[in-house]
């Protein structure tokens, strides 16, 4: 069978499947819809964490990330794993014993304050639209590379199957439908990593053979990869601190890890297990099924890295003629996501250190124009410098993204492999999609109309205002996804700067700090946010140019944006404590509260 | 009442703090700011520091919460507020 009569095949299958599920796990009450009813076993809600958690950018674009950085790719590996230390510990357990729905709820009720829940509403609805953005997007392109139809016909689609199960079935389906993603994606994850793995090192285990020697017998695979990329002007892939410095590294892994634990759809798959130990239990169960995924990564990195430098420069390390360069060269040029200027009229692709094309990197095409080799004209290139002792300027253009999605074909694998990736690429991107759809939805119902706007709705009302705002949230994401603003990449650092430096402080102090009032809360989330905003805006301009360039001499203490999240939680923890420490304790019934959350009975 | 729950709370933290300093200790100590003494070793093709940033780290994690979610059955039981 040809790819994309495989792809239909596995893509048709799997959204059979998940609708089968949302047409068995209906939601019957509100207990049902914003926590499937309290009844989620440990291990099911540890996989539907871990697909809710694993999103497309895991899923498509993580591994290329570290492929790229090398050594300093490991802030995300540590700071998206490293959080559920946190999540497991200091708030899951008491959350799920304060046994209510919503992360709002909490805030509100803890720090006896309508005005703290509708500010915890208004953070976690920005930190998921932002996150949903991305998601849509990831369906988009995935639709169009290997279904080939439109980016918008993919998402249409995608919007649908979402819409039938998480408006259906509400927090039930979506556990459900994401076990199923889960192993959907896995599998797809860990069978090209294995081929690949085998290919390169002959051992399947990709932990392994990330750190095995190659069967070509040229020595083990990072050693090979230093050198490689030395040679080509890179530093070396193992070598810390090429790109970032370890103050900034330290930052940014501390922001990602606070800011996964402080991410009110991740939060709230604690609220759904039967018991406060089934939460504790359930985060080890969520970080064991992440853990196969983000140990398999790293090696993928690198060997797509290895692969794509071995394909581009040829065995002779001088470059490919552009006429015989592989299929897959071609369509990603097709897309965008791929481009070759040829510097010094060789005719051959060469890589190396070095940007190809001026600005920021990026091509520009000149529409649809083909080259004498029947490339694609661009229109920037850049001068073609060559970079330290580089044997020749780096005239290709690879967009991190395809990595992952391009790896199948790069290695030559069968092409079921490359329509099981679009399948699991799917999977990853639909499944953090309804996570952040229903924690919208049930923050809208719950936390804005039933208790703050329109207090004597019947549950019978609220279940249905929560579909609705389901379908409403939806018809925003997908608009997000076909116009992205210009700036997604930024506002994914948005998302765990904001919930690093405003939720996760507030929960903390909420349930270790029982002195901690309504004022210090609130003014503590407000100067977090407010600062870790500014912060990001002040140096990658959203909506507004920049008002500073974005390099270490202007950043504080040379944390960049990615790490803002570090200094506005600090700045929440001492705002709180000083206006608390200057106001008026809880009263007596809130402390009361607090003794009985952090015991489990 | 001077008091079993406020004993039980104690010793929670305790807990919680090995665990978070062991949490700190492979991800920031071995993987980021000792990165460069631990890159002297090597296991296999891996220079130490940076399995731990890459592989280590998310390992040590796993275990970590496994041990703390044993850990806080038994004190739930000895100390009597256990669920069943």
């Amino acid at each position: 069978m040809d790819l994309q009569t495989l792809t239909y095949l596995a893509i048709g299958l799997t959204f059979a499947l998940y609708i089968g599920i949302a047409i068995f796990s209906r939601a019957s009450s509100t207990g049902d819809f914003y926590v499937a009813g309290k009844h989620v076993h440990p291990v099911a809600n540890g996989m539907a964490t871990a697909a809710d958690w694993m999103s497309a950018a895991s899923f498509i674009s993580m591994a290329g990330l570290i492929g790229f950085l090398g050594y300093e790719g490991g802030v995300y590996l540590m700071g998206w794993t490293g959080g559920y230390v946190l999540l497991a510990m200091l708030l899951a357990p008491y959350l799920r014993k304060f046994g209510k729905f919503t992360v709002p709820e909490f805030i509100g009720d803890r720090y006896y304050s309508q005005l703290a829940r509708v500010v915890a509403v208004i953070c976690l609805i920005f930190i998921s639209f932002t996150y949903i953005a991305g998601q849509m997007r990831g369906v988009g392109i995935v639709f169009s590379r290997f279904m080939e139809v439109p980016i918008e016909t993919g998402l249409y689609i995608g919007m649908g199957v979402v819409f039938i199960y998480a408006v259906l079935g509400g927090m039930k389906g979506v556990t459900y439908t994401q076990v199923a993603q889960y192993c959907v994606l896995i599998f797809a994850y860990t069978v090209p990593a294995v081929f690949i793995a085998i290919n390169a090192t002959g051992t399947p285990l990709p932990q392994i053979a990330l750190g095995s020697e190659l069967v070509d017998g040229s020595g083990y695979l990072l050693e090979k990869l230093d050198h490689t990329l030395v040679d080509l002007g890179f530093g070396a892939y193992t070598a810390p601190f090429n790109d970032k410095s370890m103050i900034d590294v330290c930052a940014i892994t501390l922001a990602l890890m606070v800011g996964t634990a402080g991410l009110p759809h991740v939060i709230v798959r604690f609220f759904t297990v039967p018991k406060v130990r089934d939460a504790r239990i359930s985060a080890g169960w969520a970080l064991l099924f992440i853990t196969l995924l983000y140990t398999t990564a790293p090696a993928v990195g690198a060997l797509s890295r290895m692969n794509l430098i071995a394909t581009v420069n040829g065995a002779d390390g001088n470059g490919t003629e552009y006429v015989i360069m592989p299929n897959w060269f071609k369509t990603w040029e097709d897309s965008g996501l791929l481009a070759w200027y040829d510097h010094n009229n060789d005719s051959k692709v060469q890589y190396a250190a070095g940007k190809a094309f001026a600005g920021d990197g990026k091509p520009a095409f000149a529409g649809d124009q083909r080259g004498i080799h029947r490339e694609r004209v661009t229109t920037n290139p850049g001068h073609g410098d060559i970079v330290g002792n580089a044997p020749f300027a780096n005239e290709l253009y690879v967009d991190r993204d395809i990595m992952v999605l391009a790896n199948p074909e790069i290695a030559g694998l069968p092409n079921w492999v490359i329509a099981l990736i679009a399948a699991g690429g799917i999977a990853a991107a639909l499944s953090t999609a309804a996570g952040l759809l229903l924690v919208i939805s049930s923050s809208v119902s719950h936390d804005l109309l039933k208790s703050t706007f329109t207090k004597n709705i019947s549950e019978k009302q609220e279940l249905m205002a929560g579909r609705l705002a389901a379908g409403v949230a939806i018809a925003i994401a997908g608009y997000l996804g076909l116009n992205p603003p210009a700036f997604v990449a930024q506002v994914v650092a948005f998302a765990f700067g904001l919930a690093a430096s405003s939720l996760f402080p507030v929960i903390l102090m909420g349930i270790f700090n029982k002195r901690m009032n309504k004022w210090g809360a609130i003014s503590g989330m407000l100067t977090g946010l407010g600062f870790t905003l500014g912060y990001i805006i002040y140096f990658k301009g959203v909506f507004v140019a920049p008002f500073a360039a974005n390099i270490p001499e202007n950043w504080i203490l040379g944390i960049s944006p990615e790490g803002a999240g570090v200094i506005g939680m600090a700045l929440n923890f001492i705002v709180a404590t000083i206006v608390a420490r200057n106001t008026a304790p809880p009263p007596a019934h809130i402390q009361q509260l607090v003794d009985t959350i952090r015991v489990p009975r | 009442m001077s008091n079993p729950k406020k004993e039980y709370w104690r010793a929670n933290i305790r807990l919680v703090g090995g665990c978070l300093l062991v949490w700190f200790g492979v991800s920031f100590g071995c993987g980021i700011l000792l990165v460069d003494f631990f890159n002297q070793f090597q296991v296999g093709g891996y220079k130490l520091g940076f399995w731990f940033s890459q592989q280590g780290s998310i390992f040590t994690f796993l275990v970590l919460i496994f041990f703390y979610a044993f850990r806080m059955n038994t004190l739930d039981r000895r100390y009597g507020v256990d669920e069943d």
